[in-house]
């Protein structure tokens, strides 16, 4: 144990110093952009894994908590001070999680990751038809005065922010009972653990990091609209990290992020047109060939997806009694 | 208007329950959650597209080229690509979770070959597009053919699963895969052929979307998620829950884009979704009854 | 004084079939009580519907008067009740150790860091696992799995401990060992309810008998008096040839 702390005290040390010296390095704003990017990624994935990694919920609903706090900014950003956009991001971000988490975490995992993967195009939907039929506007523009280098720092403090609560949880009675949970619920459920306050509190807490992050990032369209705000690939991309770094470990989605946006980068700007489908092989590499590392802290021996909800469930018998 | 209502809801609800029909085989039967079953219909879709307008070949006709086509693909597909994950999970719980990942990922291999294939635009092709009069309420002849074709598939299907020795076998793999081994069902073959079923039922639901809907490389996840709705309103593994499943959403989409407005049909979708797993956990007939 | 447990007509069907119907009977401080029937007699049903993994569709649970029917188990667990599971669960990817520890820190001593931990190796010592305290529980043998799963039950410093089929699947020596461990709880004033087919561990164990068929309510009584009755052992006879009720 010790060891380890040791050795996650050492990353962070490093993992900082570069982050606080890239933009003082001298490179170009593309490099900047480059950071900003693994920036936003790293916040993500980690905020990802703080709730799907110890639960086995995989959630494909990134995309939803993103758009929504970009979004915020969008309507809000000429009306209120910078930072109360950011805390209303962050307070909607909270409630549509508590909203989409009530209705769905005390079913089994696989209805929520189907939920989850409808839930942006759900929401896309209800922001055009609340934009086209209350607010009459089509499109919204963002003209805020904010640099890349203020996002980039921005980001850089929501990264060892998110840090911070992970390590946070990992020691408190939270992360016991999420460890618990990941492993068998029905035995977390009899020891005492209100299951589905702690997934709930988890799925909250993950998805307002998301939010912020998509408000702080905001500012780079000029022009946004539902369906550039709600993007499914972000949903994607921030799975495919995680889980390729390792959802099990706080640092884990970080050692994902760096090779794959690199990666990403790199197709992005060479191939353009097939992006999709490098990325969807990438993708696909991972789950059948980095199966235990990875897919071992996601596919638990007895996930949720099996097991019925707590009140309708049969009774556990080999033989009946 | 109320008789509108109901032929509006009955053929879109049709259409759905055929379209969620084979997607609950290979959720229920073969085991894959299969995220990427919406890109199987709009390739169909695609493929359908091709045929009629490059070479002048009746859509009905292309479906009898389609549908065995999307069979034998989808049999690959299980062969090569589900089979290492149920190898792996040893027909455990986790190939739920990686078959999610795993067609989550050839979602966006196949989304991508279409968009490069054919760009984001949507196409569309006319095809028997008059109207028809019916009950005193007009028709297009299109969707009136996707509604009778939808009921002979779907009637069909599920006709040969209670009738045949074969139905018989899938079903109990539905209902009990650790057992159905033990008489004598060989559960593999049976898993390969409920895949590659539900892989020509989507490309049939393609096939006949493709009559009267304009579609896009991107719709296949729209597709993906009103089926998966379905299937799990109606019991994952239950034919007949499909067939409630998907007259209940279609009526409820009709109703809503009619009475409310069209641009709220997937947030009434969830919204249907939700309710029913609010009081009904295990869907309207729980987990592969018949 | 007053019952522990009371449990009164308590009844669960599933679609036609009742499983469980209208069960009354309680627990005093101190006591083990079998719950005893043959094979589809609703053992496990009452069971379940008393640690809350199962919604009853009628009837009362108290535990020190308290109404507890129908309570999620988190909250029934924090109300003094714990139990084994039939097919044994426990965190298998965790130690025996860590197990123990997780299960001390949300109800009764609520403990944690190294406090919880001195707690963890002396009930796993108590049961016989010091040997194995950093083994992941996974890898222990099926013997082992159950002594940890009572650990996990004791670490919740419960009134009233209930065990299903416990002594299931163990051999002479392991029997007498396991039965030598549920009477060490006596003095602790724990009232056990177990589910058991092994007669031997019911004759040498149990204070009081409950016997059940279908669903029903049969028995309640002194062990031999209950076992020694001509329609108990119909019930068992009829149904199930495991059992030797001997004269």
């Amino acid at each position: 144990m010790k060891r380890n702390e040791l050795a996650g005290g050492i990353f962070v040390t490093l993992l900082f110093a570069v982050i606080l010296a890239t933009p003082f390095a001298g490179g170009s704003s593309y490099h900047l952009s480059i950071g900003i990017s693994l920036l936003q990624y790293a916040v993500m994935a980690t905020a990802w894994a703080l709730f799907s990694g110890p639960t086995r919920y995989v959630s494909l609903a990134t995309g939803s908590f993103f758009g929504i706090g970009a979004y915020t900014v969008a309507v809000l950003g000429d009306f209120l001070p910078w930072p109360a956009v950011l805390c209303v991001a962050l307070l909607i971000g909270l409630a549509l999680a508590l909203l989409v988490g009530l209705a769905t975490l005390r079913l089994s995992g696989v209805y929520f990751v189907i939920f989850s993967f409808g839930l942006s195009e759900m929401i896309r939907q209800l922001v055009s038809w609340y934009e086209v039929n209350i607010t009459k506007t089509s499109a919204r523009y963002i003209f805020l005065d904010i640099t890349q280098q203020q996002i980039y720092w921005q980001l850089a403090a929501l990264l060892a922010l998110v840090l911070a609560v992970g390590w946070w949880i990992g020691r408190s009675r939270l992360g016991t009972a999420l460890r618990l949970i990941g492993e068998d619920e029905v035995v977390a459920a009899h020891v005492g653990i209100d299951t589905t306050r702690v997934k709930l509190a988890l799925f909250a807490i993950s998805s307002a990091f998301m939010s912020v992050t998509g408000a702080i990032m905001a500012p780079r369209w000029t022009y946004i609209d539902p369906s550039i705000a709600f993007n499914a690939n972000i949903s994607f991309q921030v799975l495919i990290m995680a889980l390729f770094g390792g959802a099990s470990r706080l640092f884990g989605p970080i050692a994902g992020v760096i090779p794959l946006v690199l990666m990403i980068e790199y197709l992005s700007t060479n191939f353009p047109n097939h992006f999709s489908i490098l990325i969807g092989a990438i993708f696909m590499i991972i789950v059948y060939f980095i199966p235990d590392g990875i897919l071992g802290t996601i596919s638990a021996r007895r996930p949720r997806a099996s097991q019925p909800p707590l009140a309708a469930k049969a009774p556990r018998t080999g033989a009946a009694s | 208007m109320f008789l509108d209502l109901l032929i509006s809801g009955l053929t879109l609800g049709g259409l759905y329950a055929l379209v969620a029909m084979g997607l609950t085989l290979q959720c229920g039967v073969a085991r894959i959650m299969n995220l990427s079953y919406g890109e199987f219909l709009i390739a169909s879709a695609f493929l359908a597209y091709l045929l009629t307008s490059k070479l002048q070949i009746n859509p009905v006709a292309a479906l009898l080229l389609i549908v065995p086509l999307g069979f034998v693909v989808s049999w690959l597909v299980y062969r090569v690509l589900m089979l290492p994950l149920v190898r792996r999970s040893k027909a455990g719980a986790s190939l739920d979770v990686d078959s999610i990942l795993a067609t989550f990922g050839l979602l966006f291999v196949l989304q991508g070959m279409m968009l490069v294939s054919f760009g984001g635009n949507y196409v569309s092709y006319s095809f028997l597009s008059f109207p028809v009069h019916i009950a005193g309420t007009q028709v297009a002849a299109n969707r009136l053919l996707v509604f009778v074709f939808a009921v002979v598939l779907g009637g069909t299907t599920y006709l040969l699963m209670k009738n045949t020795r074969t139905g018989t076998a899938v079903r109990a793999v539905a209902a009990a895969p650790n057992f159905a081994p033990l008489v004598g069902i060989n559960v593999l073959m049976i898993s390969t052929l409920a895949f590659a079923l539900g892989g020509a039922m989507v490309s049939a639901s393609g096939v006949l979307i493709s009559m009267f809907l304009p579609f896009s490389a991107t719709m296949g996840v729209l597709f993906t998620m009103k089926a998966l709705v379905i299937v799990i309103m109606g019991g994952v593994g239950n034919l007949k829950g499909c067939l409630v499943a998907g007259l209940l959403l279609g009526f409820t989409e009709a109703t809503v884009a009619r009475l409310v407005d069209p641009g709220l049909t997937i947030a009434a979708n969830y919204a249907l979704f939700l309710l029913v797993l609010l009081f009904l956990p295990n869907g309207l007939y729980g987990k592969a009854a018949r | 004084m007053s019952a522990l447990l009371e449990v009164n007509g308590l009844r669960k069907a599933f679609g036609g079939h009742v499983a469980v119907d209208g069960l009354t009977f309680v627990l005093w401080p101190g006591e083990i009580v079998g719950l005893l029937g043959p094979n589809g007699s609703g053992k496990t049903t009452a069971i379940n519907m008393i640690s809350g993994s199962l919604l009853p569709d009628k009837g009362s649970i108290r535990i020190h008067g308290q109404e507890i029917c129908g309570k999620k188990p988190h909250r029934i667990a924090a109300m003094g009740i714990a139990r084994t599971f039939q097919l044994v669960r426990v965190a298998s990817g965790m130690t025996a150790v860590d197990n123990v520890v997780a299960a001390l820190a949300f109800v009764g001593p609520r403990l944690t860091g190294s406090a919880a931990e001195v707690r963890a190796v002396a009930l796993l010592s108590q049961l016989g696992l010091g040997e194995r305290l950093h083994t992941i529980a996974g890898d222990l043998t099926y013997i082992d799995q159950k002594r940890l799963e009572l650990a996990r039950a004791l670490a919740l410093d419960p009134q009233v401990l209930l065990l299903d089929e416990w002594l299931a699947g163990l051999n002479p020596a392991e029997l007498l060992e396991g039965i030598a461990l549920i009477q060490s709880l006596r003095t602790s004033g724990i009232a056990v309810l177990m589910v058991e087919h092994v007669m031997d561990a019911v004759r040498a164990l149990c204070d009081r008998c409950v016997v059940m068929a279908a669903g029903k309510l049969i028995a309640d009584g002194h062990t031999d008096a209950v076992l020694s009755r001509p329609d108990v052992r119909r019930a068992y006879l009829g149904e199930d040839d495991e059992e030797k009720v001997d004269a």
